[in-house]
């Protein structure tokens, strides 16, 4: 079991309120993405939960007991850390045996559990060493390892690929993936980027100062965003925000996502020259600067011929999002 | 570096630092070589500087005229017990500091070693007074008292550097983990602060040891550490060489060899984190 | 992690030393601004007031001032060389060499050797005039020996703790080079940099910062100098090597003048702050970071 519950949750630091009344549920089993900016808050909402800090007020509720003044200990649940925090002086058999060994565990069933982890995180070679003599990706696999042998109620990761590079944090991320599969545990998961959220997720919670801006599947966000905010951080590249009376729009702004852009040679609903045009084979990123409107980004298909300088014309094919004065979707 | 220094090249430099590491290091040596020479050796001309016979006696009359082994354990009592007094003082300060810092951690760090800044002939006399008074001049007491306090500034402040390096997410992983405050202390602090408190405590025993204003303002033959009974050599027994160098040999053979394994910690130590 | 209750914890660990240090620091040093205003013979029953002649009496004695220039001469002759001879060496023995850690063991080792031992060596086996290595190099090239520490005392004294203290300047300044970016000064070199310019525009400019270091720290512990004087010459030929540590010293434990003594004492104190006060910044910079 995994569910948890926040219900009504603030937390200050000294005079200053980083997270203001919040509510939220997350299902048993769920992987749920805390997605925002930095500063957002996103990383003190998984530390109230994790019990690393303290709520100022409000209720955390796990598997139905009140658990908001349970030390993490008693939380059942276990957690990732963007650094690893893996214990420098211990082998990685005995990091991963760590919480084991402290729950009282009798030796056989503890090196039992390890070996057990450690085949499925491809560990098995790497057991007598020491965390400095690993690589990032295999830190990485003893701390997620340390993670499971609890068997916890949910596991909280804190931005556990923003140590990678580029190419092994696109296989960490399947494999923890795969891993929820697997163990359909309760996830909660941490990052800046809006794509781990997107391809990881069952639901996002996107954050903004401390507030949730919008909770939903990664398609509901990107289908039906509620506010600018999330128009703007959710897809790839951002989506255009574009002055109402440009487009002869009763809307304070509207919205329209490269990928929704045509370009013409004649017509269309916005013209300019060429910027630059990337052509990536795929795709083409067209980028247009638009007299009185500025520059506009366009998603096209990879064989278009156009190139800096040319005069095009930008038309719409898709949905528009329209915003009030408050970046409020209307 | 890629580049790949060329044979000659790297001779020159070899050459070159070892003439530099043998001329600073000659007196030390030449030291060591004199305390095995007869007094005649010791001045003869020219001087001999391996070709002699080799003799144990200088140690065993510095011994027998001046009860050599009593200044000895002064000294490692005045040192070791000064650096233990001060690390269980330290330890509970630099750990609150390090890892539960107020507002005004930084301005009581700051205070601290402002103390050490105090030239010690400032406060000489009223603690030459204090200490006569408690009837304890002369005595390895206050000077193991003194010691601690002249030192506690810099024990804090290396160890606060070193615990300071202790990440906290550690400490969080810990307690995630499900270790209780004790067990956190046990299999996790404890073994990440050890070596910090352990080159805090060469690095303190070395300056305790080697300390030569109160040891030579507050002791007279009773409690004098080697330091003060090395400075009774400045005559007229200075002129006999061969002793003079096997009680200088003695005196600083062990705090040399611990000053050798703690050298890597010294610049950091020294220059309280500034240097690292 | 920090609840209130680790923070009340937290204070009552850091209480002990705090309570410690401050008495450490103002009962004595309060003791001595009093006495600096008392006739205070330590050798005769009683005190009386004094008012500021304690003061008017040490800072009017022409010792004093010689003191004052001895110290300034020590301590600056002193960072000098170390400065010098630190970054020199430091150079050197950060190049790539056979027998780097024997070197180093070497060149640290007179760090770790009691001012009265280095002294005395010092002292009796080279710079006496009749038995020491020195008088012995002189008549080997036919000049006459010289009496070092007779006709030269603060520039010899200056010599023993220079060498004293180098192994500390050249070990930072060392450590301070060897986290100097390598593909910085391959960049340069592509700039076309010559050796010197590297030096001059790349290496001194990152060694401001420990070489600040060195000057303060070696200031706060040069200003003590004691043991070596002692030992040597006592602060002579009259007062030729008698530094303000020494002269309060004479003062007060030879001349048994607590008033006297405190008041110099008080005056030391002030000197001293004035370069704690420098050293206490960069200090304080470094914590911020």
């Amino acid at each position: 079991m995994g569910q948890i519950t926040l219900k009504d949750i603030t937390k200050s630091f000294d005079d200053t309120q980083v997270i203001p009344p919040l509510n939220l549920d997350i299902k048993d089993g769920e992987f749920v993405v805390f997605v925002g900016p930095s500063g957002c808050g996103k990383s003190t909402l998984l530390r109230l939960i994790a019990g690393l800090e303290d709520v100022s007020s409000g209720d955390i509720v796990i598997d139905g007991n009140d658990a908001t003044h349970a030390a993490p200990s008693e939380r059942g649940l276990a957690m990732v850390f963007q650094s690893y925090a893996l214990y420098p002086h211990m082998s990685v058999r005995k990091n991963i045996a760590f919480p084991l060994k402290m729950a009282g565990l009798d030796k056989d069933k503890i090196d039992e559990k390890v070996s057990g982890a450690a085949e499925v995180l491809n560990l098995t070679d790497y057991l007598e060493r020491r965390p400095g003599q690993l690589s990032g990706g295999q830190r990485q696999r003893v701390a997620i390892g340390r993670a499971i042998v609890r068997e916890p109620a949910a596991f909280l990761f804190d931005e556990p690929l923003s140590n990678l590079d580029a190419a092994l944090r696109v296989n960490m991320r399947s494999e923890i993936i795969d891993l929820h599969h697997q163990l359909k545990t309760t996830m909660v998961y941490v990052t800046h980027d809006q794509v781990e959220a997107m391809t990881m997720a069952d639901k996002i919670v996107v954050l903004n100062a401390g507030v949730i801006e919008q909770v939903g599947s990664p398609l509901e966000l990107y289908h039906s965003p509620k506010s600018r905010f999330v128009a703007g951080f959710i897809g790839s590249p951002k989506m255009n925000f574009i002055p109402g009376t440009a487009n002869n729009d009763a809307a304070f702004e509207i919205g329209v996502r490269p990928e929704h852009l045509l370009v013409v040679t004649e017509g269309g609903e916005f013209r300019g020259k060429v910027a630059s045009a990337e052509h990536l084979g795929s795709d083409t990123f067209v980028r247009v600067d638009v007299p009185g409107v500025g520059e506009v980004n366009a998603r096209v298909n990879g064989d278009i011929d156009v190139n800096y300088g040319d005069e095009v014309g930008l038309q719409i094919n898709g949905p528009v999002y329209r915003f009030d004065e408050d970046g409020l979707a209307i | 570096m890629a580049r790949q220094q060329t044979i000659s090249n790297k001779l020159v430099w070899t050459v070159l630092a070892w003439i530099l590491g043998a001329t600073i290091f000659f007196p030390i040596l030449w030291t060591v070589l004199t305390s095995f020479k007869t007094e005649a050796q010791a001045i003869s001309i020219p001087p001999v500087m391996f070709d002699f016979d080799w003799t144990f006696e200088n140690y065993e009359t510095v011994q027998e005229r001046s009860n050599y082994s009593r200044h000895f354990w002064n000294s490692v009592v005045i040192s070791v017990g000064s650096t233990l007094l001060g690390l269980l003082i330290a330890v509970p300060a630099a750990w609150a500091m390090a890892f539960v810092p107020g507002k005004r951690t930084k301005d009581v760090l700051m205070w601290m070693l402002s103390t050490k800044m105090m030239p010690a002939v400032g406060v000489m006399i009223p603690i030459y007074l204090m200490v006569q008074s408690a009837g304890l001049l002369d005595s390895k007491t206050a000077l193991v008292i003194i010691m601690m306090l002249v030192n506690l500034p810099i024990i804090i402040w290396m160890l606060y550097t070193y615990f300071k390096e202790i990440p906290g997410d550690i400490l969080e992983a810990a307690r995630m983990d499900g270790a209780s405050l004790k067990n956190e202390i046990i299999y996790v602090l404890t073994p990440m602060a050890v070596p910090g408190i352990a080159s805090t405590m060469l690095l303190n025993v070395i300056l305790a040891w080697n300390e030569a204003f109160w040891t030579l303002n507050l002791t007279a033959a009773k409690a004098a550490p080697l330091t003060a009974f090395i400075a009774s050599y400045s005559s007229p027994e200075g002129l006999f060489y061969a002793k003079l160098s096997a009680a200088s040999t003695m005196a600083i053979a062990p705090i040399l060899i611990m000053g050798w394994f703690s050298q890597k910690q010294l610049v950091r130590g020294l220059t309280f984190g500034a240097v690292k | 992690m920090a609840t209130t209750h680790s923070k009340a914890a937290a204070r009552l660990m850091i209480a002990p030393s705090v309570v410690l240090l401050l008495l450490w620091m103002i009962v004595p040093l309060g003791l001595t601004i009093y006495f600096s205003f008392l006739k205070y013979n330590l050798l005769k029953p009683g005190t009386e007031w004094f008012g500021f002649k304690n003061y008017y009496y040490f800072l009017t004695d022409p010792s004093f001032v010689e003191a004052l220039a001895n110290t300034f001469y020590l301590v600056g002759g002193v960072i000098f060389i170390t400065i010098v001879g630190g970054v020199l060496f430091g150079l050197l023995l950060n190049k790539d060499f056979w027998g780097r850690g024997i070197v180093r063991l070497m060149v640290i080792a007179p760090f770790f050797i009691m001012p009265t031992v280095s002294a005395l060596v010092w002292k009796n086996m080279f710079m006496n005039p009749v038995n020491g290595l020195f008088a012995y190099a002189a008549n080997l090239i036919g000049a006459e020996p010289i009496d070092f520490l007779a006709h030269f005392p603060l520039a010899s004294i200056t010599g023993i703790v220079a060498w004293q203290w180098l192994p500390f300047a050249t070990l930072i300044l060392l450590t301070a080079l060897q986290s100097l970016d390598q593909e910085q000064m391959e960049a340069a070199e592509m700039d076309g940099a010559s050796p010197w310019s590297r030096f001059w525009y790349i290496t001194l400019p990152h060694l401001a910062r420990p070489i600040t270091v060195v000057i303060l720290i070696e200031t706060i512990f040069l200003l003590g100098v004691f043991a070596e004087i002692l030992v040597t010459t006592n602060g002579g030929p009259g007062a030729a090597s008698t530094t303000l540590t020494y002269i309060i010293y004479r003062v007060a434990r030879l001349g048994f003048d607590a008033g006297g003594g405190a008041a110099g004492g008080v005056v030391a104190v002030i000197l001293a702050n004035i370069v704690a006060i420098f050293l206490m910044r960069m200090i304080g910079k470094n914590l911020d970071k």
